[in-house]
């Protein structure tokens, strides 16, 4: 497994190690910077180099906290390995950048240390969807980064952009979408309770998601593709092979700003708007540098900068940052979102995928 | 050569070596798989030791019966044609030069180095309706317009065949370079013409071979999990999709790890069944 290599010494590490450690011993500067540290666990792969690259090196100017940024599994894997190290009194990292769905997970068994409002004097810029409380109303974590998730389009293929997520359900587009393939990643329903059925509030009730399903089993003969793997649509939608379908807003602008013939629209109803937390792990004895990263992320000015260089939508009221039109709507929109409804996805996940996966794989 | 049976404790020392490697590659990984299936889910993600059958209730369910068969007969099916088509295919390939067999030997050994990744896009792109080979068609005139060719059953079939071939070639290779071509030479001299001598001699004499071949591409095509996902539609989803649905995306463990019991368990109890059938009709 891979955790196994990250962690597994060579030599390499080794002489790195030595050579870091000369070089501590050498600058006393460092050696009190390093005094103060904090672990951070990014997901892997484009936020973690994104990260590395745009906002932790100014952190740690800023603050003269050393920040190490650790690589975690999407899923929830690395929620059981933080629970598990928890338990053990380790904390793989301090602050983790969780899903929604994991941090309720978490909130079950208390893993997220409550955050202290008064040290977080930044949280009043938060738009209040990004602010995760614990049922008793303490803080267990604040937004990271948010996304959005969109119609998307082949523009050779639809000269005309789609209005509404109901093009989905349009008979003309025939084997032509390439949709999301879990219940907990697509958010289908949700978008299907908005569309058609007035809003969220139709998901209530077993019978209420069931219908909901229905609805949804007619847009079935449209869908081309399921995917689980980003790769896979992107590449079809790209060369119009699957014009249409459901992606992420911020890849589908990078991919037309690439000159590819791809559009993103935010229909009517509303993008899909998910994001990450960050979490402070039970465990970690860090809480002081915590709530000052933490603190630091929800100044608009860096939530600006995230918006430019990462592409998130920025999880402050545009109103606070100096962010043009072209910036903002290159990562968001001002349409009100569909929210997911996380607490189902914990609530009832293993009837929700059971009657997902009938739906879908049903003939 | 003769071998001596083992007469002390000590001429079992070879066997040490496989055993152990055996026992802390297979059994035990098993064994907690086993364990796992009868633990307690937590809906957070988590799951607690007990010895609890929910997971196996909820498998036994006519929504699973129909992907388990589903997932059983493709695989049954492309071990069957990778047997008829292999099996001709090797025989001549046996029997041809020597420059010629290194050559499609290296060819079949390259397409193993190919993941389960590139082979799917890559059949995904040759069976499409913007880059695929219906663009060759209709560039020769044999199709009016372009269209895709995936995703279907016939193409999921297609890649799993593909993938599977090199296998089902390099298993009945040695058996076939070491059968006696002088019990074709017999036959034809006994006045049998070439198709009847292959499917009377060649064919009976290999039978053992030829299902050790079948169960093994059998079980190899059990696996798969990719390919259906890249060129099927849901509906030819395997049991090993769901199953990695449910350990990877659900964290549901105990769930997935009950399926994969049940999957192993059938197929183990498939594969004695027709070692069984085997041994009677060679009895016979």
């Amino acid at each position: 497994m891979t955790e196994t290599t990250k962690t597994g010494i060579t030599r390499r590490t080794v002489l790195a190690g030595a050579a870091a450690g000369a070089a501590l011993l050498a600058m006393p500067s460092i050696l009190r910077a390093a005094d103060r540290s904090l672990k951070i666990g990014v997901y892997g792969g484009y936020f973690q180099e994104s990260f590395d690259e745009h906002i932790f090196p100014d952190f740690t100017s800023a603050t003269g906290i050393e920040v190490q940024s650790i690589s975690e599994p999407t899923g929830e894997a690395w929620l059981v390995q933080l629970s598990q190290a928890a338990r053990a009194g380790q904390a793989p990292a301090d602050v983790s950048m969780m899903s929604q769905v994991a941090m309720l997970k978490g909130q079950a068994i208390d893993l997220w240390s409550p955050l202290d409002q008064a040290k977080l004097p930044n949280l009043k810029n938060l738009l209040p969807q990004f602010v995760n409380k614990y049922p008793d109303g303490r803080i267990a974590g604040v937004g990271a980064v948010a996304w959005y998730i969109t119609l998307v389009t082949n523009t050779d293929v639809f000269p005309e952009a789609p209005t509404s997520w109901a093009a989905l359900w349009d008979p003309a587009n025939k084997d032509r979408l390439g949709l999301l393939a879990l219940v907990s990643n697509s958010f289908l329903l949700e978008v299907t309770a908005r569309t058609f059925f007035g809003g969220p509030a139709k998901l209530d009730t077993e019978d209420g998601i069931l219908e909901v399903m229905n609805k949804l089993a007619e847009l079935k003969p449209n869908v081309r593709l399921w995917y689980r793997d980003e790769a896979q649509f992107e590449q079809a939608l790209k060369s119009g092979e699957i014009p249409m379908g459901q992606y992420y807003h911020d890849v589908t602008g990078l991919a037309a700003a690439d000159g590819n013939p791809v559009r993103s629209t935010f229909p009517t109803e509303g993008g899909i708007l998910d994001s990450g937390c960050w979490a402070v792990s039970a465990a970690s004895k860090k809480s002081a540098e915590a709530h000052e990263f933490i603190n630091y992320m929800s100044d608009p000015a860096i939530q600006a900068k995230l918006t430019r260089n990462v592409g998130t939508a920025p999880t402050v009221a545009r109103s606070l940052t100096d962010l043009t039109d072209k910036e903002f709507g290159a990562a968001s929109s001002e349409i009100a979102p569909i929210i997911p409804r996380y607490d189902l996805y914990q609530t009832k996940s293993d009837w929700l995928n059971q009657k997902w996966t009938e739906l879908i794989v049903a003939g | 050569m003769r071998l001596e049976p083992p007469r002390r404790a000590l001429d079992y020392a070879p066997l040490v070596f496989p055993a152990v490697m055996l026992t802390v590659f297979f059994v035990v990984p098993f064994g907690i798989m086993v364990m796992v299936s009868f633990f307690q889910r937590q809906p957070a993600g988590f799951y607690t030791p007990a010895f609890v059958f929910a997971s196996y209730e909820r498998f036994l369910t006519a929504f699973f019966g129909g992907v388990l068969g589903f997932s059983l007969g493709l695989a049954a099916l492309v071990a069957l044609i990778c047997v008829v088509i292999g099996f001709p295919f090797t025989y001549e390939l046996a029997r041809a030069r020597r420059s010629v067999q290194v050559v499609w030997l290296v060819a079949l050994l390259s397409i193993l180095s190919l993941s389960e990744v590139v082979i799917g896009f890559a059949w995904s792109t040759l069976l499409s309706r913007t880059a695929g080979i219906s663009n060759l068609l209709v560039w020769l005139g044999l199709m009016e317009k372009p269209t895709a060719l995936t995703p279907n059953f016939g193409a999921v079939l297609t890649g799993m065949v593909y993938q599977a071939l090199p296998y089902t070639v390099l298993v009945l290779y040695p058996a076939m370079a070491r059968l006696d071509p002088t019990l074709m030479e017999a036959s034809r001299t006994l006045g049998a013409p070439p198709l009847k001598a292959f499917l009377t001699v060649v064919v009976p004499a290999l039978r053992n071979t030829i299902l050790a071949t079948f169960i093994m591409v059998f079980v190899f095509a059990l696996g798969s999990y990719l390919l259906p996902q890249l060129l099927g539609r849901p509906q030819h989803w395997t049991l090993s999709v769901l199953i990695t649905d449910q350990a990877i995306y659900q964290s549901n463990m105990p769930f997935a790890a009950a399926m994969a019991v049940f999957l192993v368990l059938v197929t183990l109890a498939l594969v004695g069944l027709s070692l069984l059938v085997g041994r009677k009709e060679i009895a016979a």
